[in-house]
């Protein structure tokens, strides 16, 4: 019996409600499907949109229109018609002397006399201290962007004798600047020193303690019950809110170390830290802190170097040292740096334990070594916040990104690091 | 420390098994195994999944001990000397008894450091570093197909390559004895023989000892078969060992000719 290609193609009714129930229920799988899709996806937007929320809003309060106001308007300290811009020494000097007090100048002298001073330095102190330009108010990126005119407006209701100017709070001068009270001249120099100064010792501290403890638990400790409870411990230390970490370094290496990380016992003596209040005790505190961190991330790169390679290695009569030095480590290397960096990074951020040991929310001179007195940049992006001048606030958010641009850099040296030792084998 | 020097001995067999039981804490893996392992000659170890074939080769190099729960009792005999023994150190057994294991494992570094770590950090040799590395990939037979790329990584050779990669490795610190736990079962049929053949070329200067899955290979490529088989308690024992051609044609044992025929395993 032949059959022909349209009777083999043909469908009884019974099989064609088959498939087209079939087909409704695969419909419904795809439907089923699609509904996660779109959930994953908005949960992905949601951290997009909470982070484009907090980029927008530093930036704009770190651009905007400021409304100046001069102490002293410089047309008013000419002398004779010359303006102080073009005012030889002396007589800017005498202008100098005839607005500030006696004190003042007396200082200067000490620190600098009047004869060795270029005519540029005497004109920048004319401006600082007697001029001195002092903000008034100051707008958003956005305001100062899509309001202009209402700007102008208040300028000349409530702020005749203020000049309007576009004022980027992020500039060079901004990051070689020491901290100062005014805000025109107050950069982060002094908080980026400390920072790098105090992440150096963390990591000199934690890194080979962290690592060496990983290894020692990793590939020598037996799998007992009293292993178990230190790793099982590791991990909640590393859950510890870093307040406690401060705590603990104030305890440790302020009170009972004082004489340490004072530099006392070394012969160095400063009366300002002699109470251990120091780049030192900060350093190790930010090291204790991101231990843990360091253990267990060295831990699991680690744990990812397969099996079969130290197999490799025994298997041709290699000892226990030869094997994790030669094979184990530089297999788990990138994954340690990795881990280590991102501890860094951790600890770049964090302001509380270092307000605890003890970091100076106000210095003006340069970290010069693990005994000085110290701030970092989030405590003086605190500080600046903390202040009732609202203007500090245009500053805190110049500091922020100053930060978010050195955790960007860390990151991306991380992610160099990772690449070139990855590469290697 | 006792001397596990190969010159020390020039007996008929290599590798004595006395007495030997293999435990993974309470479970004993393998029981009273006694076996001898001839010199120069290919000795298959064949058995079904689970019999602890594996076991026992790597209790000939104390590569078990990486296992913590693992211990043994019993002896195992090289070159007079009972590796087990408290003064034997199993860093020195293992340099002396090499292993092939079953997926390849290439250090994740050039081809020619594959093979000259060992020498440089495990052997005393004093002479030059690429006369052993050509000397050991041409025993390895994979010489020519690489002395051109040595500084390329182990990692981007095949995996019939790679495995002959391993062998050389092996072969660089110059043991006595090598065991193979199944190095052709990741690899493909063309792949597979170049081993065998290989191997074949090893037993001049080697005792092999082989665990194979494969019934075929161990008949083509071994001069003796053990067959290890399992108890109603799980434990792997020694069911019959004699040379291949006999264990092939005539079994002396009923359990070893169903195996051999495929009626279970």
């Amino acid at each position: 019996m032949s059959v022909t290609p349209d009777e083999a193609l043909s469908v009884s009714p019974a099989d064609a409600h088959e498939i087209s129930a079939e087909a409704a229920k695969l419909s419904r799988r795809h439907f089923v499907g699609k509904v996660w899709q779109v959930i994953f996806a908005s949960s992905t937007l949601v951290g997009i949109v909470a982070l484009t929320t907090l980029l927008l809003n530093i930036v704009n309060s770190a651009f905007g229109y400021v409304a100046v106001e001069n102490t002293v308007q410089p047309e008013h300290l000419a002398i004779n018609g010359v303006p102080i811009e073009r005012m030889p020494k002396e007589d800017l000097v005498a202008v100098l002397e005839s607005h500030v007090s006696a004190g003042l100048m007396r200082r200067f002298e000490n620190e600098i006399p009047w004869e060795e001073r270029t005519r540029e330095d005497v004109y920048n102190l004319v401006l600082e201290r007697v001029v001195d330009p002092k903000p008034v108010a100051q707008w958003s990126l956005y305001e100062s962007l899509f309001t202009v005119d209402a700007i102008r407006q208040e300028m000349v209701e409530r702020y005749p004798e203020a000049d309007l100017i576009f004022k980027s709070w992020v500039t060079p001068s901004f990051i070689t600047s020491p901290q100062s009270s005014n805000a025109f001249n107050a950069g982060v120099r002094t908080a980026i020193l400390g920072s790098l100064w105090t992440i150096s010792i963390a990591i000199i501290f934690s890194f080979p303690i962290g690592v060496g403890a990983a290894i020692y638990l990793q590939e020598y400790a037996k799998d007992n019950l009293i292993n178990r409870i230190i790793t099982l411990n590791i991990n909640n230390l590393a859950g510890v809110p870093s307040i406690i970490y401060g705590i603990l370094g104030l305890a440790l290496f302020v009170r009972l170390l004082g004489q340490v990380t004072s530099g006392a016992i070394f012969g160095y003596t400063d009366p300002m830290t002699a109470n251990g209040r120091t780049i030192l005790s900060a350093g190790l505190t930010l090291g204790l802190l991101i231990l843990p961190l360091i253990i267990i991330n060295a831990q699991e790169a680690i744990k990812a170097v397969p099996n079969s390679l130290r197999q490799a290695s025994y298997g041709i009569g290699a000892t226990r040292w030869q094997t994790i030095w030669h094979h184990v480590l530089p297999s788990a290397l990138p994954g340690i740096l990795t881990g280590t960096i991102l501890a860094i990074s951790r600890a770049i951020g964090e302001t509380a334990p270092l307000v605890v040991v003890g970091a100076s929310t106000f210095i003006t001179f340069d970290p010069d070594g693990p005994f000085s007195k110290f701030t970092t940049l989030p405590v003086q992006i605190y500080q600046w916040t903390a202040r009732p001048q609202d203007v500090f606030r245009n500053l805190a958010a110049g500091g922020i990104i100053v930060l978010l641009l050195m955790l960007l850099s860390m990151n991306a040296i991380a992610v160099l690091l990772r690449n070139r030792y990855s590469r290697r084998i | 420390m006792a001397s596990l020097n190969p010159e020390s001995s020039n007996g008929r067999y290599a590798i004595e098994a006395k007495d030997l039981n293999l435990y993974y804490g309470d479970f004993r893996a393998v029981k009273d195994t006694n076996m001898k392992f001839e010199r120069n000659k290919i000795t298959a170890i064949i058995g079904p999944s689970g019999c602890g074939k594996s076991t026992v080769l790597r209790a000939f190099n104390r590569m078990n001990e990486l296992i913590p729960i693992y211990h043994a009792t019993g002896e195992v005999i090289f070159n007079g000397t009972n590796i087990y023994n408290d003064d034997v150190d199993p860093v020195e057994v293992r340099r002396h008894i090499g292993m092939v294991f079953q997926k390849p494992n290439p250090f994740p570094k050039s081809i020619y450091e594959n093979v000259a770590w060992g020498v440089r950090k495990v052997t005393n040799y004093k002479g030059k570093l690429d006369d052993i590395v050509e000397q050991s990939l041409r025993q390895a037979a994979l010489w020519d197909e690489v002395k051109d790329i040595l500084d390329q990584s182990g990692l981007a050779l095949s995996g019939g390559q790679q495995q002959r990669l391993c062998i050389a490795r092996t072969l660089a610190v110059k043991p006595n004895v090598v065991l193979m736990d199944e190095p052709a079962s990741a690899l493909d049929p063309i792949a597979t023989l170049r081993i065998e053949e290989l191997i074949q070329e090893l037993k001049k200067d080697y005792t092999i000892i082989i665990v194979t899955h494969n019934m075929q290979q161990a008949a083509r490529a071994s001069d003796y078969t053990a067959f290890f088989n399992m108890d109603e308690d799980r434990a792997g024992f020694l069911v019959e060992y004699d040379r291949t051609t006999k264990m092939f044609t005539n079994p002396e044992k009923r359990l070893t000719e169903d195996y051999i025929s495929g009626r279970f395993g």
